[in-house]
């Protein structure tokens, strides 16, 4: 945690962003009034920063919290609520994606967000009885109420023609469940909107009371296809909090995971959209690949899927040098591959035809929801948590932007294609100047407790984790920010206009996870 | 079109042989070809990937005589992953219901068998027994494409009587 402090000219007395050695740098500012809360929001706002998520806690206060990216880095502000009126204001004015996060709050938390006019439910399907993450000592009456079992308020689009097509929870084929309503006038969709919540299997009260480790092991398996993600920003959360810094190797170690799984992801989004617009073949070529990849993971990380590959303190495992050989190997191999499969799919007229002006996200669309990653990449949205704040070991070898302005399908499959080679090329780099053994850092104990904030960028975006730590390695309360409740909105925005038969394309091209958002 | 038709001839066949699983069925019990309905019940999407990795070449399920369906009507297997929401239960009891008899239930991975590391929560049901009768558990978080296989056949070799 050395290196050059970022003073952000707060008015609230200033603001430090404090660097650290392998994440970038963040702050977490705790504030006790609602006003203060909305100023900072606003300053933010006018300084650039995008809202990334907002979340509930109670410990013996309950609070809620707010992510916002800036260029200098992450900033997590905090709220105390007042325990009469458990209510905080509403940021959906300033962040019209606020909305989404906060009627989650609302669901599991029962604190009130003012301000907010959209109050249907987010994550609650009218099974509870009360929030199931509310203060137990708090009596049912200061809470918001739960939602009566029932139909869900979509909004009704009128008109000549117009009808609604339901899709889900369950769908057709390996996906998860959510429930998608389109309002359609022929074959043209008018209107899109998700309903999800089908996958909530109370994250946050599991987190509650573990150790350290146990909650390692969790952040994992919040969603499986970004698990090198979550336990990272876990882990990065955790060593904030406790004032550590993982040793060299173990950063190389964990780049080396990241990108393995933003590859694997990469490979199989681009087999599905290919499968998706009519050549099946890809399926099968990009599977293999992908397989191989896995096969490789299980070899020298354990796990096909790298689950409980790292952990706070470090990695789980160093690589021999047979092992890097390997893998040096696979990255040649793979290149080779690759450079065919983007030239059969650069040729292919049947998929551009189906890829270019399909799911056009806009450059202000994308800006206005904060979109980032792969997405937000493919609409203009020039960040990447591992180009713009370059900590070790990433900033030694610097891999590049990908960045595209068309926001259609073909842009999102271009920037996959983009990201795997940087990919492949940073993992070169880091197998050839892999240092000595990653070795696993002890966690200290700490005297009070004490929160810690990351960001991590997962192969569909930012990836944010929090944590709030009680002396003897227990965690009182966590929280991991899946990008995906941003692409939902992404996707809605991004579907009207289109054949519904498109659809499923366009929603292979944005993949966001529902586990990831239900939580 | 001819870069794409040499590289899937030069990529030729890559489907891995069959291991002999003493448990599975025997070709003679599963002569027909079989039909599953895949069920999320919450899952991580770390079974999915999985699943999805069945149909890849090498694995190639379908050539063992099992692929997967949209509609439950035409399936004779419900595969459900997940630890089983407390949101997806009804969804699961209708699709489940939806499946004509007899048919088979795989649990796949740790968190079907019995919530996994989400058990206990206020939101999970703590597994798939819990809501029906399971006749192949294929535990593992998440088990192996092959893993999977094996279980799928092993609902054919079981003698359980069908639901």
């Amino acid at each position: 945690m050395e290196g050059e402090v970022t003073d952000l000219p707060f008015d609230e007395g200033g603001l430090c962003l404090i660097p650290s050695e392998e994440g970038i740098p963040r702050a977490l500012l705790p504030l006790d009034l609602p006003a203060n809360y909305l100023r900072e929001a606003r300053f933010l706002k006018n300084s650039g920063a995008l809202l990334k998520g907002v979340w509930g806690a109670t410990s013996e206060m309950p609070s809620v919290y707010a992510a916002f990216l800036l260029k200098e880095g992450l900033v997590v502000l905090s709220l105390s609520l007042s325990p009469d009126t458990l209510s905080f204001p509403s940021l959906s004015e300033i962040f019209p994606a606020a909305g989404r996060f906060e009627r989650m709050v609302r669901d599991l938390f029962g604190f009130s967000p003012v301000g907010l006019s959209d109050l249907r439910p987010q994550t609650d399907h009218g099974l509870w009885v009360r929030p199931p993450l509310s203060n137990p000592n708090i009596p049912v009456a200061h809470l918001q109420p739960s939602s009566p079992p029932g139909d869900y308020p979509f909004v009704r689009v009128a008109g000549e023609g117009v009808h609604e097509i339901p899709v889900g929870p369950v769908h057709a084929g390996i996906i998860e469940p959510g429930h998608f309503r389109f309002s359609v006038v022929g074959e043209k969709v008018l209107r899109l909107e998700t309903r999800m919540g089908y996958t909530h299997k109370g994250i946050a009260s599991l987190f509650r009371g573990r150790t350290i480790s146990e909650g390692a092991r969790l952040a994992s398996r919040i969603s499986g296809d970004s698990a090198v993600a979550y336990s990272l920003a876990f882990s990065q959360a955790v060593e904030q909090a406790t004032g550590i810094t993982p040793s060299e190797g173990s950063r190389f170690v964990r780049a080396i995971l990241l990108e393995r799984e933003r590859i694997a992801n990469h490979l199989g989004d681009l087999g599905s959209l290919g499968n998706d617009a009519g050549l099946g073949a890809a399926l099968s070529l990009f599977g293999r690949l992908r397989e191989s990849l896995h096969r490789t993971s299980l070899t020298f990380f354990g796990h096909r899927l790298l689950f409980d590959s790292l952990v706070p303190g470090g990695a789980s495992s160093g690589l021999s040098v047979s092992a890097v050989e390997h893998l040096l190997g696979e990255c040649d191999f793979l290149t080779r591959e690759l450079s065919q499969l983007e030239r059969i799919y650069a040729d292919h007229g049947g998929l551009q035809d189906r890829f270019q002006n399909t799911g056009i996200l806009s450059p202000e669309v994308a800006h206005l929801y904060g979109v980032g990653g792969v997405a937000g990449r493919a609409s203009g949205q020039a960040f990447d948590a591992r180009v713009d704040h370059r900590g070790d070991p990433t900033h030694r070898f610097a891999p590049a932007l990908s960045l595209d302005h068309t926001g259609d399908v073909a842009a999102r499959v271009r920037i996959r294609f983009l990201e795997i080679f940087e990919s492949l090329l940073f993992t070169r780099s880091l197998l050839l100047h892999l240092p000595e053994p990653p070795l696993t850092m002890a966690l200290p104990d700490i005297p009070e407790p004490r929160e810690g904030c990351a960001l991590v960028e997962g192969f569909r975006g930012e990836v944010i984790g929090w944590v709030r730590l009680l002396p003897g390695g227990v965690i009182e309360s966590a929280h991991i920010q899946d990008p995906s409740p941003l692409l939902w909105h992404a996707l809605e925005a991004a579907t009207p206009g289109n054949l519904v038969a498109d659809f499923p394309l366009i929603n292979k091209s944005f993949n966001p996870s529902y586990s990831g958002t239900d939580l | 079109m001819w870069k794409l038709l040499w590289k899937i001839l030069k990529t030729g066949n890559l489907t891995e042989a069959q291991k002999t699983d003493p448990g599975c069925a025997t070709p003679s019990e599963y002569r027909h070809s079989a039909a599953i309905r895949h069920l999320d019940a919450g899952s991580c999407n770390g079974c999915e990937l999985e699943l999805w990795a069945l149909e890849n070449p090498v694995t190639s399920l379908g050539s063992r005589g099992l692929s997967f369906v949209a509609s439950p009507r035409h399936a004779d297997i419900l595969l459900v992953t997940g630890p089983v929401t407390c949101h997806m239960r009804e969804a699961l009891e209708i699709t489940s219901e939806a499946i004509p008899s007899p048919k088979r239930t795989v649990a796949v991975g740790d968190c079907a068998k019995d919530g996994g590391i989400f058990r206990g929560s206020y939101a999970v049901m703590d597994g798939l027994p819990s809501i029906m009768e399971v006749d192949v558990f294929v535990p593992g978080c998440p088990p192996r494409p092959e893993e999977i296989a094996a279980g799928l056949l092993r609902a054919f070799a079981e003698k359980t009587p069908a639901t």
